[in-house]
């Protein structure tokens, strides 16, 4: 099982690389939309790529629940137990 | 006689022989060929192996994360609409973004992006296709791209005439800035379709030369050989170019560098066929015609031709047909070059490109020379030189031709400052 910490960091990878923010300001606090600028379609980006790389499935209905890094992590690490 | 002159006032390239318009032009200028053979891991299984890359690779100018949301050829037009727009000196001049207007074309579109995921769908599933497909493969998008940057809130086009976009944009723009809707136009033309699936087409169709792509010991830089007896079809280009037109009123005003005027533009069709041109050219000679007509041109001023001249057998005879139907016994005056024969053929990109070098040449007063021409086709009755050319003093005009499948035929007339 992967930990929190090697969630959000490659988390942080996706991010950084559809949306080009510092991996390190990819924190748990952090919300998508008003902190990292990650607009809708970088999104959906990063949900597609997230599911690839944590081997999840991450519904459309769900993506407007996930507000914060911390919400996405929290949402894999459930799916993944 | 139109009321409202143009001039153009900023040049950017991206290409084959160069990252930017100096480099670009000192390349043509030296007959430097951009061809050769293409590393891609595909391309062992086509007919194909040889094109013109662009010199300088996008990713190595544009920002990353931009970048990843445009097809190439939005990312060749980024690069070029870039370079045009330092050079202008606009930034910062107070020009208000509803007279700033935006014509920028390509023949195929996003073609790549559209492929890859269409591969990807096949592949990984539909939950893969990227969000962001239409936006970046929609023919618009290069022209899109360019306003959203610049902030352009007059016209935005993306004219689409198979290879004859590029001139047909420039063509475009002049209207928009003598009809009063603009006072100054990004106007160009990018293609970004080295992928084996367009390369594969236009080798089935024949189009496509297939020397040096096997085992004949021939150099890929020779392939591209307008109007000399060996041609037997056009080489693969990619690239970008755009021009800064502007009223020269609105230029003057604000002290701008002027390289050239347009004079103005020619559009026609041939209503012949798909693919081939009136083998008589007489849909070009009318676009010609109509080009000098607009601008008031004398023939015997005409001194330059930057030709369509794609090195087919068919299209080249046609294009001196045209020259002499217009030029008449001032044809001889004239220097022809086909820059192809350096860059191959960027399709939508090749009007820009070769308008770009249009007006270099008359700024310079010197014409790049044809290269690989050993042979001259005996069919083809015009001066052609295989080495840089001066041009004369005075005011002098020169020609930008392009002609498209679908039968287009556009002709842009540049006059000297």
């Amino acid at each position: 099982m992967a930990t929190t910490e090697e969630i959000r960091a490659d988390l942080a990878d996706i991010v950084n690389e559809v949306a080009g923010v510092d991996a390190d300001d990819v924190q748990l606090d952090k919300s998508f939309v008003d902190d990292l600028d990650v607009d809708s379609l970088s999104m959906v980006e990063v949900v597609v790529a997230a599911e690839e790389k944590f081997g999840v499935t991450i519904p459309d209905d769900e993506v407007k629940n996930l507000k914060t890094v911390g919400d996405a992590v929290a949402f894999i690490e459930r799916s993944q137990g | 006689m139109p009321s409202t002159r143009v001039v153009v006032t900023g040049l950017g390239a991206t290409s084959p022989v160069g990252g930017d318009v100096a480099s670009t032009w000192q390349a043509m200028l030296a007959g430097t060929s951009g061809v050769g053979y293409l590393d891609d891991d595909w391309v062992d299984t086509l007919p194909v192996r040889i094109g013109g890359r662009v010199a300088v690779e996008p990713s190595e100018v544009l920002e990353r994360v931009k970048a990843r949301r445009w097809d190439r050829s939005t990312q060749f037009a980024m690069v070029a609409a870039d370079q045009a727009w330092a050079d202008s000196g606009l930034e910062g001049s107070g020009l208000e973004p509803e007279r700033l207007g935006v014509a920028v074309a390509s023949g195929i579109g996003g073609v790549t992006t559209l492929l890859a995921n269409y591969d990807t769908l096949l592949e990984k599933g539909a939950r893969r296709v990227s969000p962001l497909a239409v936006p970046m493969l929609m023919p618009n998008a290069p022209a899109a791209n360019v306003s959203l940057k610049y902030g352009a809130r007059a016209a935005v086009h993306a004219p689409t005439s198979a290879c004859a976009s590029g001139n047909e944009a420039i063509a475009m723009a002049i209207d928009l800035i003598r009809l009063g809707r603009a006072d100054v136009v990004i106007a160009g033309g990018t293609e970004a379709a080295i992928h084996p699936l367009p390369m594969a087409a236009f080798a089935n169709m024949m189009a496509l030369s297939k020397t040096a792509s096997g085992d004949d010991g021939r150099d890929p830089a020779s392939v591209s050989r307008p109007w000399d007896t060996g041609r037997d079809g056009f080489v693969l280009g990619e690239g970008g170019a755009v021009l800064i037109l502007e009223s020269e009123e609105h230029a003057r005003a604000r002290g701008a560098k002027i390289y050239a005027e347009v004079r103005g533009a020619g559009i026609s069709n041939d209503a012949h066929d798909i693919a081939q041109p009136d083998p008589e050219g007489r849909g070009g000679t009318r676009a010609i015609k109509m080009a000098l007509r607009e601008g008031d041109v004398d023939p015997a001023t005409v001194v330059h031709v930057n030709a369509h001249a794609t090195s087919t057998p068919k299209g080249d005879i046609a294009e001196g047909l045209m020259l002499h139907a217009v030029l008449g016994e001032h044809v001889d005056r004239c220097v022809v070059t086909s820059t192809k024969s350096m860059t191959g053929h960027l399709l939508g990109g090749a009007g820009a490109l070769e308008a770009v070098a249009t007006v270099m040449a008359l700024h310079d007063r010197v014409s790049p020379p044809t290269i690989n021409l050993d042979d001259k086709d005996p069919e083809v009755d015009l001066d052609i030189p295989t080495s840089r050319r001066d041009l004369p003093d005075g005011d002098i005009v020169a020609l930008n031709n392009s002609f498209g499948f679908g039968g287009a035929n556009v002709a842009v007339a540049f006059g000297s400052i």
